[in-house]
């Protein structure tokens, strides 16, 4: 309640290098900065159960090969290698549910 | 049996009937601080104006016992009544009567109603209160939804279609209120989502509480879904009974027209507006310096600030407004804004309410979060809306009009009627900075002081390109004016407006980038 009592300061914003002083929005503050997209993690693109887990650490996948089985929204998603690595760290436990973008498996 | 005691029998079986879900169920109802759907349509209609229908419908399943069940009106209240005066089709489902689920009968009586207000061509008024489909009645109830999606759809633009959200409405339901032009929401009450806390849990392992995933709030604030915002249901009614001031009955009338007011003087439209333009305001004081006894009614409040749309009344006749908000992010334009632009603007067009600009903007909000999200096809939604409206429309262009801004809202060559601008008013394909930037380059970089020579350029640029007389040259404005005149201007120009009629293409419908 405190905070809402305090009168919110303007703050700059800029647009075509010219500077603007206004109030920004929950919104604004919440987006997420852009990351790109880097092949060595292995990120969730949805939310669901770890059925199973189809590497070891230290093993040596080739692009293609099957690396874990994630099930989500009732449908078994084989979770392929994308390029030749060596599996690095396996971060998840097999019957673990990770939500959507968490960290699955690192290669190098 | 004589009338008289015929009579009684009715008035016996209507007294039962009105008690809907019975004593038990309407304290329950009362104690989550909800009103009954009866009480709700006498609370929103004018006194002894409703009259209801379809009142002894009863239902026919038979599986899972539901043949041993009475339940009263099938969970829904439907009928007719006024509001200050305005006819209006209304509909309310009764929590009371098995959670105001949605049975084949249930159905058919919204169905009914709907057809109704489509073929009186008069407002319909949905009250949501509702668990969800009778799953007893399996795809019967599928198909009940589906049949007012559809009818939604075929009033959508020829009769205003207002959904008040006073409970749950999850799962399908959720797409009759979507389909619908205005929601209205209320605090604590109101629950609005297709998947509910549960199923997220089980199905995605995401923990989140019904108020945080689908609450009044969120609606308002976070997805846009809802139009109005009310702490309490009369609130709620009071704001409806509002809207309905401003809108006409269908697309073949224009709204009530009211005796003309001033503003009030404490709106004094050459204080509100700083000539920096850097520096923010309020734009919304200045609509309620140009607006009938100052009354802006604001749509979409709490959604995307950074522009401002509503209703409001220019010389007794409904206007409706579409402003950028330098107070909040500067006014850019966004994926948000932009479609809550878009929308409103196609919603005036549809019911033949005039369309104020009124303009200040930087560009659109720069970011690769911004471009991944669609503002390009996002930001054409604007572009379309205007380009396509055949209503009055006016632009008067405060202050800043850089680049894509200033086409994007309703400049000339989107065939604006009337176009208008401050001495204030930069027109220009960006801002001075990042333009005086980009021409010289050269020279900037080869100076001896670098910043001082970028700062020379800017002011040069300013004094050359930053105002309305560049544009006033090739007509694309029609005029320069005076701030303090800009109401009558508009009063004038709305005034010449009356008979417009403009030629379209024949098509069957365009795609807009929806």
């Amino acid at each position: 309640m405190e905070e809402k009592a305090k009168k919110p300061r303007f703050k700059s914003f800029i647009v075509d290098e010219t500077v603007y002083k206004t109030y920004l929005t929950k919104k604004y503050h919440e987006r997420r900065a852009y990351e790109p997209h880097n092949p060595k993690k292995l990120i969730s693109f949805i939310p669901g159960t770890i059925l199973k887990i189809l590497v070891k650490e230290g093993q040596k996948v080739k692009k293609g090969d099957p690396l874990l089985i994630l099930e989500a929204m009732k449908m078994e998603n084989e979770i392929l290698s994308e390029r030749a690595f060596k599996v690095k760290k396996i971060h998840v436990k097999k019957g673990e549910t990770v939500p959507k973008n968490t960290l699955m498996m690192e290669f190098e | 049996m004589s009338l008289k005691q015929k009579t009684k029998e009715l008035l016996k079986r209507r007294a039962i009937a009105e008690q809907g879900g019975g004593d038990k169920a309407i304290q329950k109802q009362t104690a989550m601080g909800k009103m009954t759907a009866r009480e709700r349509i006498l609370a929103l209609l004018d006194k002894d104006s409703f009259h209801e229908y379809d009142l002894f419908v009863e239902h026919d399943a038979r599986d899972f016992n539901m043949d041993k069940k009475v339940l009263h009106g099938d969970g829904v209240i439907t009928g007719t009544g006024t509001i200050y005066g305005s006819p209006v089709c209304i509909f309310a489902q009764d929590f009371t009567v098995a959670g105001g689920s949605l049975g084949v009968m249930h159905a058919r009586k919204i169905t009914k109603i709907m057809d109704h207000s489509l073929k009186m061509r008069v407002p319909l008024i949905g009250i949501n209160d509702s668990g969800g489909a009778r799953i007893q009645e399996g795809v019967n109830s599928l198909a009940g939804y589906g049949e007012i999606f559809f009818r939604n759809t075929l009033a959508s633009g020829v009769i205003p279609q207002i959904s008040v959200i006073l409970g749950p409405c999850a799962g399908g339901a959720v797409y009759s209120p979507a389909l619908t032009d205005f929601v209205f929401v209320v605090d604590q009450i109101s629950k609005m989502f297709i998947t509910g806390p549960e199923v997220i849990k089980t199905v995605l392992g995401e923990e989140i509480t019904m108020e945080e995933l689908g609450g009044a709030l969120v609606q308002a604030e976070k997805t846009g879904n809802a139009h109005f915002y009310a702490k309490n249901e009369m609130e709620c009614f009071d704001q409806i009974k509002k809207l309905i001031t401003f809108i006409p009955w269908n697309n073949g009338q224009k709204a009530r027209a009211f005796p003309p007011k001033e503003p009030r003087k404490e709106y004094k439209i050459e204080d509100i507006v700083p000539s920096d333009p850097k520096k923010p305001y309020d734009v919304r004081d200045v609509i309620r310096a140009l607006v009938d006894d100052s009354d802006f009614f604001e749509v979409q409040e709490r959604f995307a600030a950074n522009i401002v749309v509503g209703f409001g009344r220019i010389n007794g006749e409904t206007v409706g407004f579409v402003a950028n908000q330098p107070l909040v992010l500067a006014g850019v334009l966004d994926t948000d804004s932009s479609d809550k632009a878009a929308r409103f603007i196609r919603y005036c067009d549809a019911f033949n309410v005039p369309v104020v600009t009124l303009e200040d903007l930087p560009g659109y909000l720069p970011g690769v979060d911004q471009e991944h999200a669609g503002v390009i096809r996002h930001g054409a939604k604007v572009l379309y809306a205007y380009s396509e409206a055949t209503v009055p429309k006016v632009t008067i262009i405060l202050r800043k009009a850089y680049g894509g801004g200033y086409i994007a809202m309703n400049s000339r060559h989107l065939r604006a009627d009337f176009v208008f601008a401050w001495p204030t008013a930069e027109i220009a394909v960006m801002g001075p900075e990042g333009a005086a930037n980009i021409i010289f380059r050269k020279e900037i970089k080869e100076a001896d002081d670098p910043e001082a020579m970028r700062k020379q350029k800017v002011k040069e640029y300013k004094e050359k390109f930053a105002n309305p007389y560049v544009a006033a040259a090739k007509g694309y404005i029609d005029s320069v004016i005076e701030p303090e005149t800009t109401r009558r201007i508009l009063m004038h120009s709305i005034e010449v407006s009356a008979n417009k009629n403009v030629g379209q293409p024949k098509k069957k419908h365009g795609i807009p980038p929806f």
